[in-house]
């Protein structure tokens, strides 16, 4: 049965080979930091299973003190000029989309057939995973496409990514780390301390009091988490089933679907989710330019969910 | 109460324009410790979640594949590509996007989109290559706007498209949760539920994308 083992083992080769490409790139003032940061991070996916939680933990340290310390710097771009591209666009034309659209072909794909593909009995790929293995095998074949029509050098994938993640830097990390601080909030009870506050400050006497302090709450909680899936099960236990449902006789069906997508609205809004901080990190913006342009939709759309909660689940 | 001594340490450090990988670490020692746990004790959280989460960094796994594609010359393949359309511009290709997204996150194709896969690579350069091509060299601020804007058709459509779809994480989520909370839960009735503000969204967004068009055209302030 192919794990998601094997596709960590593939992440930490690539990010092993960033590592080797950035140690060698002498046009980066802080080319130790980039070479140590990545080297760090492969070790996480290579060895990150065997080594326990601990080394764990002092290995995500190190790679936050040298991102912080040292930092990452980035390399003058060695790839190919302007004029370059244009010709090789002329030269190659609609075959360039190819590779690209490959990955999610086969993501998709490989989903639905890995889901049910079997061989002597036993699932061939983790049923649980097979999105991430079926995107991990879309890569593969999709690098090996870009070889054969792009006709490139050899060491051109791990020069191109390391051109790329240059511009990532630490940021790169981050998604990892701020579910880290999901997880230490879980066990420090802030869940608790968040949704007893709401419960303390927003009134909770009619229908429409405790729908506005449900969604709320669920928003306030996801900005500060960075996850509405981390956000519901507190505020579902806290607010949701007790009073919604359980005081005024609320529709639960209705409560988890608006409560969740209210949730999604805080997403939509915060420096904690790893949805603004990737596209913000690959498109070379401001995290901040992501969130003003998504926060008056989140707000509209919080208000309108929090009226339609009203409406419908006290049909 | 202390353990939300944290957050206020995300707060100020963001504020404070601090390195975030710092602060966010920063706010998970100074949680666990206030919070009661050990030293040691919040290093292992920190390691174990860190381990756990992994599978979010896969998304980087594409980066090769798209580093490749534009040393051979995509975005100059998508602006020919968008030179070709000429009745489209940018808010009407982003809210093409968003309608497609949306849809297909629905039907639970959600891997269909994404940022690593499709924004960067092909959203992205489109639209910028778009706006060129109607209205000559972009300057940074445009710039900066026509991405920020892709980036949030994706995650909008994927948001409110995929909490439709019954079998996917977030369906999932809401039935297990009502489940330990002894409330009765049928996935496709969270579904169907979700499917009035998944309407809101796309309509409120669409409207927005539509007027980027007129902002984007508004006459650029002298310097």
């Amino acid at each position: 049965m192919i794990k998601v083992g094997a596709v960590y083992v593939l992440a930490g080769i690539v990010f092993a080979a960033i590592a080797m490409f950035s140690e060698c790139d002498t046009s980066n003032p802080k080319r130790w930091g980039a070479a140590a940061f990545w080297g760090l991070f492969a070790a996480s996916f290579l060895v990150g299973d065997r080594v326990g939680d601990f080394a764990n933990g002092v290995l995500v340290i190190a790679m936050v003190l040298v991102a912080g310390l040292v930092g990452l710097g980035a390399g003058k771009t060695a790839s190919t000029s302007e004029s370059e591209r244009s010709a090789s666009a002329e030269r190659l034309g609609a075959r360039l989309f190819a590779p690209i659209l490959v990955i999610p072909a086969c993501a998709l794909l490989g989903t639905l057939l890995l889901k049910s593909a079997r061989i002597g009995g036993a699932p061939l790929a983790d049923p649980a995973q097979a999105t991430v293995i079926a995107t991990a095998i879309g890569v593969v074949a999709a690098l090996a496409l870009a070889m054969a029509i792009f006709r490139p050098p050899v060491t051109a994938p791990a020069e191109e990514a390391r051109r790329i993640l240059d511009q990532v830097g630490s940021a790169a990390m981050l998604p990892q780390l701020l579910a880290a601080l999901g997880g230490v909030f879980a066990l420090a009870g802030v869940g608790a301390s968040v949704s007893r506050l709401i419960g303390h400050w927003l009134p909770m006497d009619s229908h429409l009091a405790a729908v506005v302090a449900f969604c709320l709450g669920m928003a306030i909680f996801t900005l500060i988490m960075g996850n509405a899936f981390a956000a519901f099960p507190v505020m579902a236990a806290g607010i949701g089933a007790p009073i919604i449902v359980g005081r005024f006789g609320g529709d639960p069906a209705v409560m988890g679907a608006l409560g969740m997508l209210a949730g999604y609205c805080g997403t939509l809004m915060t420096p904690m989710a790893a949805h603004n901080i990737i596209p913000a990190a690959l498109l070379d913006l401001p995290t901040a330019s992501v969130i003003r342009v998504q926060a008056p939709t989140a707000l509209i759309v919080l208000a309108a969910d929090i009226l339609l909660m009203y409406w419908l689940a006290f049909r | 109460m202390m353990n939300l001594l944290g957050i206020a340490v995300v707060v100020a450090g963001l504020a404070a324009r601090l390195n975030p990988v710092m602060v966010v670490t920063a706010a998970a020692v100074v949680t666990g410790l206030a919070g009661g746990l050990d030293l040691i004790a919040v290093i292992s959280a920190i390691g174990h979640n860190f381990n756990d989460a992994r599978y979010i960094s896969v998304a980087f796994l594409v980066i090769p594949v798209v580093g490749l594609s534009e040393r051979a010359g995509l975005q100059a393949q998508a602006r020919k590509l968008v030179g070709r359309l000429r009745s489209v511009t940018v808010g009407r290709m982003l809210l093409a996007y968003l309608a497609v997204r949306q849809v297909s996150a629905a039907l639970g194709l959600l891997s269909l989109g994404g940022q690593a896969n499709m924004v960067r690579p092909l959203l992205a350069p489109m639209a910028e290559a778009e706006e060129e091509a109607r209205r000559g060299p972009l300057d940074g601020k445009r710039r900066l706007l026509i991405r920020a804007n892709a980036a949030a058709a994706d995650n909008i459509g994927a948001f409110f498209g995929e909490d439709i779809f019954i079998a996917l994480g977030s369906v999932l989520l809401i039935t297990a949760i009502l489940r330990q909370n002894h409330l009765p839960a049928d996935p496709l009735r969270v579904a169907l539920w979700a499917i009035p503000t998944a309407i809101v969204a796309f309509v409120v967004h669409a409207i927005r994308l539509l007027r980027l068009d007129a902002a984007l055209g508004r006459p650029r302030k002298a310097p």
